[in-house]
């Protein structure tokens, strides 16, 4: 029998090495401030597209509503920020001073009690994380349970994005509507917008990311991921084994939201408002399509996928503010057709041969000359 | 972008050689001697995309998405703008260049963009955005950046920034006065209000309720009801209004549920020649969409039509036709964003600079004269004084004005007794 895949093996710690490399020392070596933080932007989605691998990748699971959770997470953090903002003394020209200014638009007098909390930042901290993690699991159970799977849950899912935009935009005194919660200014007194406020937080998002995908590996690697995967391709054969496929189904499905809660408040951190836009079907939509193109199977390709689209994005509608949806179309139908498997499939393909290649006669026995003296050859030739 | 740019100017040109027509609005001006040229050193202390023969600025709308059809004409109208300014010699002569930058019908998009165009591109002015929701988000990065924006759209009100200069009417300026006339009038006694869901609409019925209900006597408002954006079902609130059978409908729909609303409408029987209806946010642009048939009889309330009777309209008519084809229309919206490069070409030379700073000092009491619309002014409050006038629809799109302010209304974003 073959030897079960432990957490991080070599391979993995190599890719994560070079990720870390690329994020913190190739991005901000390179960028200016305003592109940095644009990849910070980016990166916040990531988070998302990584819960998606595992919910989607190897649990099977495919939700079209993780903008649901994203905006739980981000709109946790903005209504933190906006009362942190919403002093008496900024907001003196209001009718009632004290609160969020959108409210006074609405002829809200007094902050509701679901703000309340979010007066405290380590209630807000762990607000962002029980939130989703209670809406997914309530969602889930009333789904899983029941054994809807499948298409039925992708439509559902899209469903409560749907619900959730309309919520949001029609309640407008206490969300901000389309609008959005905009105008936040500082995080405990930080004013977070500045440069050099959007560098830390930067770097901050960078780990946190990295963080979040080495925990991703690890529930990858564990018998749990296995389990996952178990299930993805017959579901039947694990219940009959004595799982409760429902469970491990609305574990996965949270930790998905969860992790999208955390993209969330780091968006809003990095950006600097949040909005409706960022949660209905569209944004959900996108978000499966970054993971995608970075292949749904792997974890490391979901953070590359949602980088490469959204650098793709920007750059093609700076150049080509009339066509650059056309292109970006264009892009989508290549990559699902010629590379199904998307970057991770072109990587694992074309590149990872080599590496292996590498490893192997590295590993077979390193006093060895002669593998040496291959390895050398290997090294000196990738492209053969 | 100097592509299109450079071909728009030599169109211009050849059109001038050839004694077609005159650049419109040419002359209108004192013409910047070439000669007199400033220093760049003098007029940009703050590192502006300023050199001696050109300077920048940036177009920010939507070319993709839901809000394109609205803002492609904002963006003609400032291209536009910025070609006939360059044939007169430019500002400060200096030529205008114009990046422009795609908002996507999305806010976030929309402050990443302004981002860029300040802090990459150090663009003089943005002229751009159209929602309330993308200047909400474009505005905490014009203030921290401290660039200059000229917002084209009617818009609630709340608001005064700086950084901004609102080229459109706030809620006080374009509703009262259509309020006065048609109690006055057509004898209005109830109102039923139908509005999209969003802050435009809500606060611009909370004025006009205050006004109805607080200084109109014997008037009241019997009907509220709102809709989500690109809502198309009116049904229900079609039956409320066959029930209560209001003397005035005002309605704030935006965008594509007017097409629905008004064919709604004349589906069940509610004829707008019998029925009065004002409405505050459908210009030509939108009849378009809608059919003249559908909304004729119906009464729109604002500062601009394309069918105003004066020379400067009618020479900014024939220059945007000239430029953008016959079959374009020319709404509200469009002739406000027609202002702002005009607005900030005298506010510069008014200047001498084209510091932020001393633009922001000198844009009040900048006057135009030449306006399409009429002469405008701006206030200290960063906003126009403009006339509110009132167009009845006409089968062929067009509005018939049927009142116009005699003076001009001055801009009150904060109105006290309203909120």
């Amino acid at each position: 029998m073959k030897r079960a895949p432990s957490f991080m093996d070599l391979k993995d710690l190599i890719a994560v090495g070079l990720l870390a490399i690329i994020l913190i020392v190739v991005f901000p070596a390179l960028l200016d401030g305003f592109r940095l933080n644009l990849v910070a932007k980016y990166l916040t989605y990531a988070f998302v597209a990584v819960g998606l691998v595992l919910c989607w990748g190897l649990g099977g699971i495919l939700s079209l509503g993780q903008g649901v959770f994203f905006a739980l997470g981000g709109y946790g953090m903005a209504m933190y920020l906006k009362l942190e903002a919403s002093s008496v003394e900024n907001t003196k020209i209001q009718s009632t001073p004290g609160i969020p200014d959108f409210m006074d638009w609405n002829q809200i007098t007094e902050l509701p009690y679901f703000w309340q909390p979010f007066h405290s930042l380590p209630l807000t901290i762990l607000l962002i994380i029980l939130i989703p993690a209670l809406f997914g699991f309530v969602i889930g159970s009333a789904m899983f349970k029941r054994r809807v799977s499948g298409v039925y849950f992708a439509i559902i899912t899209q469903a409560l994005a749907a619900i959730a935009t309309i919520l949001i935009i029609g309640q407008q005194g206490y969300t901000g509507g389309v609008n959005g919660i905009t105008d936040l200014r500082t995080l405990h007194g930080w004013d977070i917008r500045t440069d050099s406020a959007k560098f830390i937080l930067y770097f901050v998002n960078a780990i946190l990311l990295l963080c979040i995908v080495g925990f991703a590996m690890y529930v990858r690697d564990s018998k749990l991921g296995r389990i996952l995967v178990a299930m993805r391709d017959k579901e039947d054969r694990v219940r009959f084994s004595g799982y409760s496929v429902a469970n491990f189904q609305i574990f996965v499905f949270c930790l998905a939201g969860v992790f999208a809660a955390i993209g969330g408040a780091m968006f809003t951190l990095n950006v600097g408002f949040m909005s409706p836009s960022l949660v209905g079907i569209v944004p959900s939509i996108e978000m499966v399509i970054f993971t995608a193109v970075g292949g749904r199977l792997s974890i490391l390709g979901a953070v590359y996928g949602t980088l490469a689209v959204n650098f793709a994005k920007t750059s093609l509608s700076e150049s080509f503010p009339e066509l650059w949806l056309l292109g970006l179309g264009g892009l989508f139908i290549a990559v699902v057709l010629v590379f199904p498997n998307g970057l991770a499939g072109i990587w694992r393909d074309y590149v990872q041969p080599h590496i292996d290649r590498a490893l192997k006669l590295n590993s077979k026995d390193p006093t060895d000359p002669a593998a040496n003296v291959a390895k050398q050859a290997a090294a000196a030739s990738p492209a053969e | 972008m100097a592509g299109p740019d450079d071909q728009l100017q030599s169109r211009l040109r050849r059109q001038l050689l050839m004694g077609i027509a005159a650049a419109p609005l040419a002359g209108l001006f004192p013409k910047v001697a070439f000669a007199d040229t400033p220093a760049t050193s003098a007029v940009n202390t703050t590192g502006l995309a300023v050199t001696d023969t050109e300077v920048t600025v940036g177009i920010l709308h939507s070319v993709t998405g839901t809000m394109a059809i609205s803002e492609t004409g904002s963006i003609q109208a400032e291209k536009l703008a910025i070609s006939q300014i360059n044939e007169m010699g430019g500002v400060l002569g200096r030529k205008i260049k114009f990046v422009q930058e795609d908002g996507a019908s999305d806010w976030p998009t929309f402050a990443e963009k302004a981002k860029k165009l300040l802090v990459q591109d150090k663009v003089a002015a943005i002229m751009g955005c159209w929602t309330s929701a993308s200047r909400k988000a474009v505005l905490p990065v014009i203030e921290q950046y401290n660039g200059m924006l000229y917002y084209p759209t009617f818009y609630e009100g709340l608001e005064q920034s700086k950084n901004v200069i609102y080229t459109g009417q706030e809620a006080t300026q374009q509703i009262l006065a259509g309020l006065n006339w048609v109690v006055k009038e057509k004898g209005a006694k109830t109102f039923f209000f139908i509005g999209s869901d969003y802050i435009w609409p809500r606060t611009s019925n909370k004025i006009a309720r205050k006004h109805i209900e607080n200084f109109m006597k014997g008037t009241k408002v019997v009907g509220e009801e709102y809709f989500p954006l690109g809502h198309t079902q009116f049904n229900s609130v079609i039956n409320k209004l066959k029930l209560t059978k209001p003397d005035v409908i005002f309605t704030d729909v935006v965008g594509g549920s007017n097409v629905a609303f008004y064919k709604q409408l004349k589906a069940a029987g509610i004829n707008l020649e019998k029925q009065t209806l004002m409405t505050i946010s459908v210009t030509e642009d939108e009849i378009d969409g809608i059919g003249g048939d559908n909304i004729a009889g119906a009464y729109a309330c604002m500062k601009y039509f394309q069918s105003l009777d004066n020379p400067n309209n009618k020479e900014f008519v024939a220059a945007f036709k000239k430029m953008w084809g016959e079959k374009t229309v020319i709404g509200d919206v469009t002739q406000a964003a027609y202002l702002g490069p005009w607005l900030w070409k005298m506010t510069v030379e008014k200047a001498g600079s084209f510091d932020i700073d001393k633009i922001a000092a000198a844009s009040p009491g900048i006057e135009f004269t030449k306006a399409p619309e009429g002469y405008v002014k701006i206030h200290e409050n960063h906003h126009l004084w403009s006339r509110t006038r009132v167009g009845l629809a006409q089968k062929d799109g067009q509005f018939k004005v049927v009142y116009e302010s005699p003076d001009l209304i001055e801009p009150n974003p904060f109105p006290k007794g309203y909120q």
